[in-house]
């Protein structure tokens, strides 16, 4: 159930243009306007709350904008939403696997979502779990699985229905460095060989650092800084990213507001917040 | 098969799968209706029948059929809560399937199992002592236990789409869950019984699933099968449709 790229004039595979998103009062994405090109590794860094995930959800169709456009492989997520989520795969920041399901399952069900014939969805599924290491528990559950092994399954998933964009909310988060090397290796092939678009967040630098050619710092909800992380460090003069993102972004830990937004959201919960 | 059904069916497979897996799930769900059958059958079926109410096993075993696949149905439905808890949902939600075909493949899987939940019950209840009257209507009554099945579930899967915390769960079950049963007459039978009462009792869905089974394993239905039945349908697509409605609402 492939669905074609459509033609954009530069290239762009994700234009956002002034996107808002408010809960409430609070505005947690505040008029943000970035695109990736076709074929690049996008990292977009920022704070704790800066507002990444939230745009990765309205980038994804998981959840609507307050105001603002988007295109994602030319398609809107508000209007296309199939033709958008047929062009990417999502690691998400929060665990989104079927525990109760061995990996093999959850590989079969994603495949089935995805309409891969059988066929490839098997051959696929042997090579990505060959590469992620997880062949030879295929048929564990995934509730005997370590949390570096569910990350590599995820990552698996992600890659199975071979979609152009991979959204990938800090991946590498709780994995060893072995482990995020080899994946980062394995996604720098990807893009290299199939043009795959890639678009991370991260809190390691060094990483961002090596990875990424092109970098988006945001804070606040609003864009602080953009370019090649060699633009950025030159531009704040400073030897590392992570100096740079300091410089860019301050010395204050973001709690605050999450905390007291957090108690909110616990309170509105157990009734849902339409 | 397309590859819209292979999806209806894959979302099934999987609750059919986690339902077998889940063997302390399964005794603690049968664990109710037993208690039910035992407790209420034995202890209250000398009054029932000095009353002049005949056979109570015989009047109480389709009521707890149902309690069976009520129970087991809307907690299937209910599990949106819990994959929304661990993460799945989000797998579903960003897959280019529309939304209706997910929901329609998890509120038949949650009517799978609780069908297959209700029959256990109900051989649990021919070994009580439980008699099925007319052989030839049992196909019949295994469409009305499916149909109940589908409407539970379907009242589950309503709930898990706006309720987003296990901390409403209880209170589904309380507020919700247990009056519709104890509404339904499938302890008590409907005579005799103060106005208002009898009013919610015709308004409980439950009720028409019940008394479905009373007309179809037994010779007793108030209002007659075939109109149990256009209830029951006419019940279980609607709730079909806003649950699925729901679903397609949710975001993250
Ligand atoms: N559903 C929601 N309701 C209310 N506030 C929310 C909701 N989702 C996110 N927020 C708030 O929006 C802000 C941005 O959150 P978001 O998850 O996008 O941050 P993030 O940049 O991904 O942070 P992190 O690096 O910690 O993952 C936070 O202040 C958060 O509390
Ligand atoms: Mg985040």
């Amino acid at each position: 159930m492939s669905t074609p790229d459509r033609e954009t004039s530069a290239g762009l595979v994700i234009e956002v243009r002034e996107l808002v998103k408010k809960f409430g009062d609070f505005s947690a994405v505040n008029g943000v306007s970035f695109e990736v090109s076709g074929g690049t590794i996008f990292g977009f860094l920022g704070p704790n709350g800066a507002g990444k995930t939230t745009i990765i959800k309205m980038l994804t169709t998981v959840l609507r904008p307050t105001s603002g456009s988007i295109r994602v492989n030319g398609y809107d997520p508000l209007s296309e939403q199939r033709q958008v989520r047929s062009s990417f795969g999502i690691v998400f920041q929060d665990p989104s696997l079927d525990s109760e399901m061995t990996a093999l399952e959850n590989l079969e069900l994603h495949g089935v979502l995805y309409g891969i014939p059988s066929g490839a969805r098997k051959q696929r599924t042997e090579t990505l779990l060959k590469l992620v290491e997880l062949w030879d528990r295929r048929k564990e559950f995934v509730k005997n699985f370590s949390g570096g092994m569910k990350r590599r399954l995820e990552i698996a998933r992600a890659l199975l229905h071979e979609p152009r964009i991979v959204f990938l909310d800090e991946p590498t988060i709780g994995l060893d460095p072995q482990t995020r090397n080899h994946i980062w290796q394995y996604i720098k092939t990807l893009n290299a060989e199939q043009q795959i678009t890639v678009f991370f967040t991260t809190h390691y630098m060094d990483e961002a650092d090596r990875v990424a050619d092109e970098i988006a710092i945001i804070d606040h909800g609003v864009i602080v800084s953009r370019g090649t992380p060699g633009a950025i460090k030159a531009g704040t003069q400073s030897g590392s990213l992570e100096d740079a993102f300091i410089a860019l972004t301050g010395q204050t830990i973001r709690v605050e507001e999450a905390s007291s937004i957090d108690r909110m959201r616990t309170l509105g919960k157990a009734w849902g917040r339409r | 098969m397309g590859p819209q059904m292979r999806v209806i069916y894959i979302l099934c497979l999987r609750q059919i799968k986690r339902y077998m897996r889940a063997r302390a799930r399964i005794i603690g769900s049968l664990g109710q209706p037993l208690l039910f059958l035992l407790a209420m059958g034995f202890g209250f079926g000398p009054i029932f029948r000095k009353a002049g109410g005949g056979n109570y096993i015989q009047f109480l075993a389709p009521g707890i059929v149902i309690m069976g696949i009520l129970f087991t149905a809307v907690f299937s439905g209910i599990e949106i809560i819990w994959d929304r808890q661990f993460g799945f949902l989000k797998e579903t939600l960003v897959a280019p399937v529309s939304r209706l075909n997910i929901a329609l493949g998890r509120t038949l899987g949650g009517a799978v199992v609780a069908f297959i939940q209700g029959l256990v019950v109900l051989v649990f209840c021919l070994i009580a002592g439980f008699r099925i009257e007319v052989a030839a209507l049992l196909p019949v009554a295994l469409l009305a236990m499916f149909i109940s099945a589908v409407l539970f579930s379907a009242i589950g899967m309503a709930l898990g789409s706006v309720l987003e915390d296990m901390q409403a769960f209880p209170l589904i079950m309380n507020f919700l869950v247990m009056p519709l049963f104890f509404l339904s007459g499938a302890l008590f039978p409907m005579k005799g019984l103060p106005e208002p009462l009898m009013f919610a009792m015709r308004a409980d869905p439950v009720t028409y699933g019940v008394d479905s089974l009373r007309g179809t394993l037994g010779r007793a239905s108030l209002f007659g099968v075939g109109t149990d039945l256009i209830v029951l349908g006419a019940i279980a697509t609607m709730l079909v449709s806003i649950g699925a409605y729901l679903f397609s609402r949710i975001e993250l």
